[in-house]
């Protein structure tokens, strides 16, 4: 029997692997559009950005509701959003470029949105390759502080988002405000709140 | 010292066929039996594409659109022209969409005709010119340009319409007019991104005068050997091949002859980001992205963007002794 753990995890899957079932279906049928690399390249950036706020909605869920179930879905939604990332940087360096290093040096060099991109991926880097029991273990209490990084790192992924717009700011500024929304909540402050909040809405969950 | 000033009789090394183009003629010619040819076996595609889920042709409004005749298949660096359907399906055209293949469906029903342009300001003899009048009063030509857009993205483009110096020509820029300003319509009805308050509309660009009377700078009527479509500025629009894409305003209404540096629209929109000369310079870059090289559509991977997009030679002496990184 499906327990509703295991549905939220076959569903969170489907979602993510979603965006690349469409892309590749879309790559291989020619409705890319005219650009079709610059199409590619701006949905899986959007994927692993959607993913990566996804995967940060995780721990405010599951304060505010107490739902156990979902925790194990951070790491999850965490990968999705680094698999995205690094076919970003793939089809940038590889598709784009050609690995040609002196384009892409060029591409790399001054204040460029490019670099800040670069910099999230390498923060999220060694936060993917440490997402296993075995590094948690080796690394016992650094394993949080390290994993703490992602907060830049999505930061970093919104001004890379907010640079690469011409001007009309809606979507990057919609992506800011829940980033700065699911940032607000895990402050040490807000935390008893959430909790109350919890208990609150158990309290007249019970009552009825 | 010798100024070399350019004479009213002067014909333009860009005006002179080139010899490969000329040649080409003939290819032309026998290519135009297997273009009607390939033409035939296009429309009885078509219907498959129009049944496609999102299909590019069944949004565009440009269901069993061929281009016109056209007389050229490269640009004089001898690069292909792109794709009819690439040009007419993506465009940066704000007042419509921000979205590239948003601009074409919501630009289809743009009413381009009955359509003046009104000419004004520090001129001898300001006119309103009917669309028709500038199809008829000024012969047409072909001209195949190559299009940076300044995200980094270029295309080669086959162009109908008369170098801008003619029109200036009739109406007789006063002494004083240094700069030519021009407008695109105003018309948030038909324009919904006009909408949108993120900009100041209308549309507003600027060039200097010599570079409005440089031969290269072109009004366009026509596009592929037909007129334009909406989305790519019908019912005329202007050409500055040697600057990024933004330059080339769309749908003009207005053009006056004034004493002063205009603001364009992006100017005022992003003053540090988007300068009044936006000449295509690779050693220049956006201040938030480099433009060293682009990805000419319908090409895998990228190449060297050029020197003021590869016309260096044309209009490179129009800047002589100027600060290009400071006249960005």
């Amino acid at each position: 029997m499906f327990s509703s753990s295991s549905f939220t995890r076959l569903f969170v899957h489907t979602g993510a692997l979603l965006s690349l079932a469409l892309l590749l279906w879309h790559a291989s049928s020619r409705q890319l559009g005219a650009d079709p690399i610059r199409e590619a390249t701006l949905r899986t950036g959007k994927a692993a950005l959607v993913l990566l706020l996804l995967s940060l909605s995780v721990t405010p869920l599951h304060l505010l509701s107490g739902w156990k179930q979902v925790i194990p879905l951070r790491k999850t939604l965490g990968l999705y959003a680094f698999g995205y990332a690094a076919l970003h940087l793939f089809i940038f360096v590889y598709v784009d470029y050609g690995l040609v290093w002196f384009r892409i040096r060029a591409a790399l060099l001054g204040n460029t949105y490019v670099l800040v991109g670069l910099a999230a991926f390498l923060i999220l880097l060694p936060l993917a390759l440490t997402s296993n029991r075995w590094a948690m273990r080796r690394l016992g209490k650094n394993w949080k502080r390290l994993h703490r990084w992602v907060y830049l790192a999505a930061i970093l992924a919104i001004v890379h988002y907010f640079w690469l717009v011409k001007n009309v700011y809606t979507q990057p500024a919609l992506f800011a405000a829940l980033l700065a929304l699911l940032l607000m909540l895990r402050l040490p402050m807000l935390r008893p709140l959430l909790s109350r909040f919890r208990q609150r809405s158990r309290q007249v969950r019970k009552a009825r | 010292m010798l100024i070399k000033t350019r004479k009213s009789y002067d014909i333009s090394s860009a005006e002179i066929t080139p010899e490969r183009l000329y040649l080409s003629r003939r290819q032309f010619i026998k290519g135009a039996a297997a273009l009607s040819a390939t033409a035939l076996i296009a429309a009885a595609c078509s219907p498959v594409a129009d049944n496609a889920p999102r299909g590019r042709a069944a949004t565009t409004g440009t269901e069993g659109q061929t281009p016109g005749a056209i007389l050229a298949t490269t640009d004089e660096l001898g690069d292909p022209l792109t794709d009819y359907q690439a040009i007419v399906s993506y465009n940066n055209y704000y007042e419509f969409s921000i979205e590239k293949e948003g601009v074409a469906p919501l630009a289809q029903n743009f009413v381009t005709s009955p359509w003046q342009v009104e000419v004004y300001g520090l001129v001898r003899n300001p006119g309103v010119y009917d669309i028709d009048d500038l199809r008829t009063r000024f012969d047409q030509e072909e001209r195949v340009y190559r299009l940076r857009c300044v995200e980094a993205w270029s295309m080669v483009i086959p162009w109908v319409g008369f170098p801008l110096h003619k029109l200036l020509d009739q109406v007789e820029p006063l002494a004083e007019a240094t700069h030519v300003r021009f407008e695109t319509l105003y018309d948030p009805q038909q324009m919904p991104g006009q909408r949108r308050r993120s900009f100041n509309w209308p549309y507003v660009e600027g060039l200097r005068l010599d570079e409005a009377r440089h031969d290269l700078t072109l009004l366009a009527t026509g596009i592929y050997g037909k007129p334009l479509l909406p989305q790519n500025g019908a019912p005329v629009r202007l050409v500055v091949p040697w600057k990024y894409g933004f330059k080339s305003i769309k749908s003009i209404v207005k053009i006056e002859l004034v004493n002063y540096q205009p603001v364009s629209l992006w100017m005022a929109a992003a003053p540090n980001e988007y300068g009044f000369y936006a000449n295509v310079n690779p050693s220049v870059p956006h201040p938030r992205w480099s433009q060293a090289s682009e990805r000419r559509i319908g090409e895998w991977g990228r190449r060297d963007t050029l020197l003021f997009n590869g016309y260096e030679a044309q209009v490179a002496a129009l800047y002589a002794g100027q600060d290009l990184r400071r006249d960005f």
